[in-house]
């Protein structure tokens, strides 16, 4: 069981860092908002009297480079299954919940780097985190952001039949997950109904967390994030592992 | 009595209103070579699927290696190597490492994994390319390399769906020499599927032909000629399921697939 989550995880591993092009590639959209917005708009968000903007908006860059990598990590599955891959690990004498185990640890680990890597970023540009006591704390936010949302997109790539709905889960899924999240603006005065969706959206938890731990700023608290963003993870971790583990093919 | 490496009774897989394997029964014995023809669409694929538990079956039973593949999965998938229609290599990763990542998951021992991974790289004829990427080989070299990885857990049975597809006559050739090597030495028991006739007729000791998901014809190839008072295999396999050409459909489940995205 070990052996085989430890293989799987290595195989993302060597993936990716075999990959350069993705790692770059990857970076260039968070850099892009970091840059473009951090700097954009941090003179009205100052006016607003909201403070720094960089300061804020940093957590919710790192955030979403890490669902984006995360979600990506856990549709690689339906490549694996158009390319065959997924065959010689699915006739092998080990459960499946080992094998999506392994995927998922890999996939997320994945995630965390890329996360760090926007967070060295940020601190290039000008970041400042508030406290180095809390800076663990805020990589265990990283890490549940990072399998929570490598297991949804190893259950929406279980369900899949191909890529045609790719397309589709970015658009509907993954973009309003971030665009609710907060992570691009405060939640405390915004409009009732979008403070409701922010609410549901898991992302919301896991960015706020780490604004938390980072800056010191939280507005569901620190506790509460914790506390939702486990149960969240192990259900969906649990779904995760259920769909996969019903992959016929 | 030659212990039974594969044994299938009534074996049946519906998909939907769709009957891809309709009640078939044979066995293999230790050391065969099983050559499982059929045009397209016939069944072959599926009952590759359900004898190697990548699906399960509908109704009826079979056995690998004395263990039932619905309820011993495991143990089944300890039993039988497999090469797939299609490869099934990691492209990303070297030729060495797909082979450790397989030892792996079927828990070889590290030491005999070692030894076993530069014993069949060298059989195959890879070991000068271990260490290069799988997506730099020639289709010929990946099959090889896929024939190598899945005798690597010492299988009783080895599974090889269209194993020789697109690859030129010289390394077909080299393919049934090795394939030939390892079922004379170590009395392997091969299970095959192949539309080369000829390919069939060389190398298989027994031989079955399914289509329409039933098994038509069944028996060595001079019982097969005898039974269809033909001269060879081709015109054997032509009699037994008809001269017209099938759609060329793949198998039931992309069937399936299309008519749900058809009616979406």
């Amino acid at each position: 069981m070990i052996n085989t989550i430890y293989i799987l995880w290595l195989r993302q591993l060597k993936r990716y860092f075999r990959s350069t092009p993705r790692i770059v590639g990857s970076l260039g959209q968070p850099l892009l908002f970091l840059l473009a917005l951090g700097f954009g708009l941090g003179p009205v968000f100052q006016k607003a009297g909201e403070g720094n903007y960089l300061e804020f908006l940093a957590p919710g860059i790192i955030g979403m480079s890490i669902i984006f990598t995360a979600i990506f990590s856990g549709i690689e599955v339906i490549w694996d299954k158009e390319f065959g891959f997924l065959k010689e690990t699915l006739v092998a004498p080990v459960s499946r919940l080992s094998i999506m185990l392994g995927r998922t640890l890999g996939g997320a680990t994945v995630a965390i780097f890329q996360g760090l890597i926007v967070f060295i970023i940020s601190l290039l540009i000008g970041f400042h985190f508030q406290s180095l006591l809390l800076l663990p704390l805020a990589f265990v936010y990283m890490a549940f952001i990072a399998i929570l949302f490598t297991s949804i997109g190893t259950a929406i790539a279980s369900v899949l039949e191909d890529m045609q709905g790719f397309q589709l889960i970015i658009n509907f899924l993954v973009m309003p997950l971030f665009f609710l999240s907060g992570a691009l603006f405060p939640l405390e005065n915004s409009p009732k109904p979008l403070m409701v969706l922010a609410s549901l959206d898991p992302l919301s938890y896991g960015i706020d967390g780490l604004r938390g731990t980072l800056i010191g700023l939280t507005y569901y608290g620190l506790l509460p994030d914790f506390l939702i963003l486990s149960a969240i993870t192990i259900l969906i971790l649990a779904l995760g592992s259920y769909l996969f583990s019903k992959i016929q093919i | 009595m030659e212990k039974k490496i594969i044994e299938v009774s009534n074996l049946t897989k519906k998909f939907a209103d769709l009957i891809a394997v309709d009640n078939i029964s044979f066995s293999v014995k230790k050391g065969e070579i099983f050559a499982f023809l059929g045009p397209n669409g016939a069944g072959k694929t599926t009952t590759i699927k359900m004898l190697t538990t990548l699906l399960n079956p509908t109704a009826g039973e079979a056995k690998i290696n004395g263990f039932e593949v619905l309820t011993q999965k495991n143990q089944v998938r300890e039993s039988f190597g497999i090469v797939f229609q299609d490869p099934s290599l990691d492209d990303e990763l070297t030729a060495y490492e797909n082979m450790s990542f397989h030892g792996i998951l079927y828990k070889v021992p590290a030491n005999l994994r070692k030894t076993r991974i530069e014993e069949l790289l060298h059989f195959v004829g890879l070991w000068d390319r271990k260490d290069s990427l799988v997506k730099t080989f020639s289709g010929g070299m990946k099959r090889r390399l896929e024939i190598a990885r899945g005798l690597l857990h010492r299988p009783a049975v080895l599974f090889l769906d269209e194993p020789t597809l697109g690859l030129d006559p010289q390394t077909r050739n080299h393919l049934w020499q090795y394939i030939l090597d390892l079922n004379k030495k170590d009395k392997l028991t091969v299970f095959l599927t192949t539309h080369y006739m000829e390919e069939a007729a060389l190398v298989a000791n027994r031989i079955a032909i399914i289509d329409h998901g039933k098994i038509v014809a069944q028996g060595t190839l001079s019982e097969l000629l005898s039974q269809t008072k033909t001269h060879s295999l081709e015109e054997a396999f032509l009699t037994v399921t008809g001269k017209e050409i099938r759609e060329e459909e793949a198998n039931p489940k992309d069937l399936l697939r299309m008519r749900r995205r058809m009616h979406r």
